[in-house]
């Protein structure tokens, strides 16, 4: 049982970062009609947005050690602890969720530049077309990031206050092992905040109702005269910050490196067809169930059984999936076939 | 004496409730142009879909030759011998206009698929020459290089028509063969038919331009609402009270 | 194009045979004249030809084609642990092999088309990675890579003569398969694989693939069965992938599991477009383009940076160095990534399409110049 829950909670903090990503890339599918190869390069910029403002924050001075008293030594102290003492040190610490701030101006800009400067226009090309170059985008965002960052992987940690684990099992009343870690669990709570928020914009307001109907038949909305394609350009941003934050919370799970864009967009695209291309509900599940699926296929028991499955388990589920069910879990008629 | 090449037998087909096809049954005799018409949403189209397997009828049976048609792939339902021209040219835009017949023309001679890439199309002569035949009988032969892409609407229509009339169908379907074309372009079509018409083969055309319907045609049957109204000769569909009220009736709505 | 006599297909092999063997003489001026380099151009041509075949004609755009270049590699190289170092058992096994995985990835991918198409065969380049990376371990080495033992059993050559002390080579009935007579080795199967693709281009065959590629849907209604046209494409360019994997290992006897990327496969991709997709003699121009740029960008470093830029005044040389940096030996797949845009931006049908239309536009002015003198 211990086991069991362990296993639903670790795949549900990865389900929830294939969600945030499916969740954009079906977004921008669905109103643009764009296959986007370079979304994973957004989530990865995203995670470079928080190594970024940790590294701003820890800029530091070279200072005379006071605790070493055999010799002059030196050590580098950052400016903030300079300037704020412990107040600085602690907003050091806070960085990751702090860079949250930064980065939703920064991944708004980086997505609304990408669409107006590249994608808008291949809106009439064909999808191999858009495919191809939005692959050769992301290469070159991930070169870049390369160049800058370093090919190694970048260590962020999470606030000291929550580097602990959770005491979920004592909390149910059940077995003192069932420990899960604090940033799993803001992880999970967030990424619920984040799509809640995505879902009540395009339910409430007037703008997420013609996306939603841009979504459901694009030459209708564009016959009404509404200028479709600036609302396009918002929602390519809107799927640009969704990946960014899905990135940026992400960092202390797995140190970011240069090509966890790619690895994602793989998993990311299976989750969009699993759940159906252009449903966003369809996205959300299947992002979890996959999350949860892998988790449980990792477990001793089955990986006793199965030497490895956990490595293949979702491209076979795809698999299985894009060939029964061709629409996905949640997919509409009409959407992408031909 | 004339013997049927189609039978349409209790053919239904329902949309989300709402009846397409109500029970049509009719019969197609060999070396006759049958023209369907109808009002619009009468459920023309529908009809030939369900004969090439495009659609899925709901209930009843599509007889071609004494074989049923109906849940068989498209490919096989051509290769008995039932070649369509679709209202919107379909052809290969990419490809000049001699392959654009050779295709189909291989299709018949060499069947639904054959792998053999050792073989040079040079030496397929005997389709090439059916083919430049085939264009010129069209007024095409001297483009024979061009890509199909590049032409008129017309053209690429009349085209089609030639992709079909290569592979010697015992039945073509052609469903609004001058559909938004102009008089002197339907006309042109209306030539063509006529000399088809002379080969014997057997058509069933769908068709809103009455001119073209009475020019060619050697029996009409009239669909609405899903249902077949009549079925005649020209004389008696021209002056069957049925029809006319069917089709004002159609245009009041 | 399309009704070459077979004696236009013979001049066109002997031309091309010619162009292939007498690499190492024109390609020295330009400084591209060694083995390595030479077996590169040979073995990703054949890779190409072959992605060409199923993309270049059908249209359908695979990911999944660095499977087979793996499977190909680790095949080869298990026929020189297990049988014999000659290559001729070790490329049959590794075509052979490459085409019933081919037929196995292809015949489930191709029960969707378009975009699906694309992802399902993501799907299956991501598994196999999986797969060979950590999963199928014994048989891949994992990590490490699979690579000749002097343990190696060989039963085959154990036969005729017993096992020496280092590692043995590859060979050919004795000749060596390193250095030039590797290139050549490779050179010969660049020419076959030409020939069968030079084949399939004028054939009825062929013809019906690039049919599939402009309307599927009146190819249904024409009467042919798509699918195992798109079926034999898929394995054709497979065993090609096989093929160049195989190659792989035998110029440099190890496979590893970095191959199967399904980014790998994006290169491939690249090739053939920038040459022209679809025509007979772009993808091996793109391979040509892409390798050479390869070899060159990537031994570029700071040093001959600044040797480079000796020329200029010193704060000129350093800020062209810095700006030039991010784009050279590392930064290579940076470059790669612009070129690629590039080309799918501005010139999707490729180089050979651009030169189509620069004579096109050429002699079109050069008749409107006629049609005036006439007129005069």
């Amino acid at each position: 049982m211990d086991a069991v829950l362990i296993q639903l909670l670790n795949g549900l903090d990865k389900g929830a970062a294939y969600a945030l990503i499916a969740l954009g890339l079906t977004l921008v599918f669905g109103t643009l009609g764009v296959v986007n190869f370079a979304h994973g390069a957004l989530f990865m910029l995203g995670a470079f947005c928080a190594v970024t403002f940790q590294k701003i924050l820890t800029l530091s001075v070279k200072v005379v050690d006071p605790s070493i008293t055999f010799f002059v030594a030196y050590k580098e102290q950052p400016y903030l602890e300079i300037w704020f003492g412990e107040l600085g040190l602690s907003i050091i610490d806070y960085a990751v969720p702090l860079s949250i701030f930064m980065a939703i101006p920064v991944m708004l800009m980086i997505g609304l530049a990408m669409e107006r400067g590249l994608i808008r226009h291949f809106y009439k090309r064909t999808h191999a077309e858009q495919i191809l170059v939005t692959f050769g985008l992301a290469i070159v965002i991930q070169e870049i990031v390369r160049h800058f960052f370093g090919a190694n992987p970048i260590p962020t940690p999470a606030p000291d206050i929550v580097s602990s684990s959770a005491q979920i099992g004592t909390w149910l009343g059940l077995s003192e092992n069932l420990v899960y870690p604090w940033w799993r669990l803001i992880y999970l709570v967030f990424s619920g905040v984040v799509i809640a928020s995505v879902f009540a914009f395009l339910q409430l307001t007037t703008f997420g109702m013609i996306v939603r109907a841009g979504m459901f038949d694009r030459q209708m909305v564009a016959f009404l005269g509404i200028n479709v394609q600036r609302k396009f350009t918002i929602v390519f941003g809107i799927a640009a910050v969704v990946a960014g934050l899905a990135g940026v919370m992400y960092v202390p799970v797995l140190p970011p490196d240069y090509h966890m864009g790619m690895d994602f967009l793989v998993l990311s695209f299976v989750v969009v067809v699993v759940g159906g291309m252009g449903s966003l509900g369809g996205a959300v599940a299947a992002g979890f169930l996959l999350g949860i699926l892998q988790s449980f296929a990792s477990m001793t028991v089955i990986s006793e059984l199965f030497k490895g499955i956990d490595q293949i388990i979702i491209y076979l589920v795809a698999v299985i999936i894009l060939l029964t069910r061709p629409r996905g879990l949640m997919g509409r008629k009409g959407v992408m076939e031909d | 004496m004339s013997e049927t090449v189609l039978k349409i037998h209790n053919v239904n087909k329902t949309f989300h409730g709402l009846k397409a096809l109500n029970n049509v049954n009719l019969e197609i005799e060999k070396g006759k142009v049958h023209a369907i018409i109808g009002p619009n949403g009468a459920g023309k189209s529908t009809l030939l879909n369900v004969i090439i397997g495009l659609l899925e009828s709901d209930t009843g049976e599509v007889l071609f030759n004494g074989e049923n048609v109906l849940g068989k792939e498209p490919h096989e339902i051509n290769q008995m011998g039932l070649a369509r021209v679709f209202q919107t040219p379909e052809i290969f835009p990419e490809l000049s206009l001699l392959e654009n017949v050779m295709v189909p023309a291989l299709a018949k001679h060499e069947g639904s698929f054959k792998f053999k890439f050792l073989r040079s199309l040079a030496s397929e002569k005997s389709i090439k020459e059916d083919a430049i035949s085939v264009l010129s009988s069209i007024g095409m032969s001297d483009k024979l290089h061009n890509l199909a892409g590049s032409m008129s609407r017309g053209d690429k229509r009349r085209l089609e028509l030639a992709m079909c009339l290569v592979q010697h169908p015992k039945l073509l379907l052609l469903d609004e063969p001058t559909a938004g074309m102009a008089r002197h372009d339907t006309n042109k079509t209306i030539d063509l038919l006529k000399k088809i018409k002379e080969g014997g083969m057997t058509k069933i055309i769908i068709e809103h331009d009455m001119h073209v319907v009475f020019s060619v045609a050697d029996k009409i049957s009239v669909l609405a609402r899903g249902a077949i109204i009549a079925t005649g000769t020209p004389e008696e569909i021209k002056g069957n009270p049925i029809v006319q009220e069917a089709y004002l009736g159609g245009s009041h709505e | 194009m399309l009704f070459e006599k077979k004696q236009n297909e013979l001049t066109t092999m002997l031309i091309f045979s010619a162009i292939v063997l007498s690499m190492p003489i024109w390609l020295d001026p330009i400084g591209a004249n060694y083995p390595d380099l030479l077996q590169k151009f040979a073995i990703f041509g054949i890779f190409a030809i072959g992605y060409n075949i199923l993309f270049g004609l059908t249209g359908y755009l695979s990911f999944g084609h660095a499977i087979f270049i793996g499977v190909g590699s680790y095949t080869a190289v298990w026929s020189f642990k297990l049988l014999t170092m000659n290559v001729i058992p070790a490329l049959a096994l590794s075509v052979l092999l490459s085409g019933v995985v081919a037929v196995m990835v292809g015949y489930v991918s191709l029960r969707r088309s378009g975009i699906y198409f694309s992802i399902l065969t993501l799907a299956f380049a991501q598994m196999f990675y999986n797969l060979a990376y950590s999963v199928l371990t014994p048989i891949t080495n994992g990590e490490t890579g699979l690579q000749l033992t002097t343990k190696d059993p060989r039963v085959i050559d154990r036969m005729f003569e017993a096992a020496g002390d280092g590692l043995p080579s590859t060979e050919l009935f004795g000749i060596s398969m390193s250095g030039y007579s590797g290139f050549y080795f490779c050179a010969v199967m660049l020419i076959v694989a030409f020939f069968l693709s030079l084949k399939v281009f004028n054939s009825p065959f062929g013809l019906k693939l690039k049919a599939i590629k402009s309307n599927q849907h009146r190819m249904k209604y024409t009467g042919y069965n798509t699918r195992p046209y798109l079926l034999s494409a898929f394995v054709i360019s497979g065993m090609f992938a096989g093929l160049a994997g195989g190659l792989m290992a035998v110029t440099d006897p190890l496979a590893g599991a970095e191959r199967m990327q399904w980014t790998a496969s994006g290169e491939v991709v690249l090739m053939t477009i920038l040459g022209g997709v679809g025509t007979l003699y772009g993808p091996l121009l793109g391979v040509a383009i892409i390798k050479y740029l390869e070899n060159i960008f990537s031994s570029i470093n700071e040093a001959v940076l600044y040797t480079l830029f000796d020329f200029l005044p010193v704060w000129l040389q350093d800020s062209m160095v810095v700006i030039v940096m991010p784009f050279v030996g590392e930064g290579w797949h940076l470059t790669l990534g612009l070129i690629f845009m590039t080309v799918v931006i501005f010139l999707p049908g490729g180089i050979i399409e651009g030169f189509q239309k620069m004579k096109d536009r050429f002699s079109k002015t050069n008749e409107q110049e006629k049609l005036k003198q006439g007129g005069e």
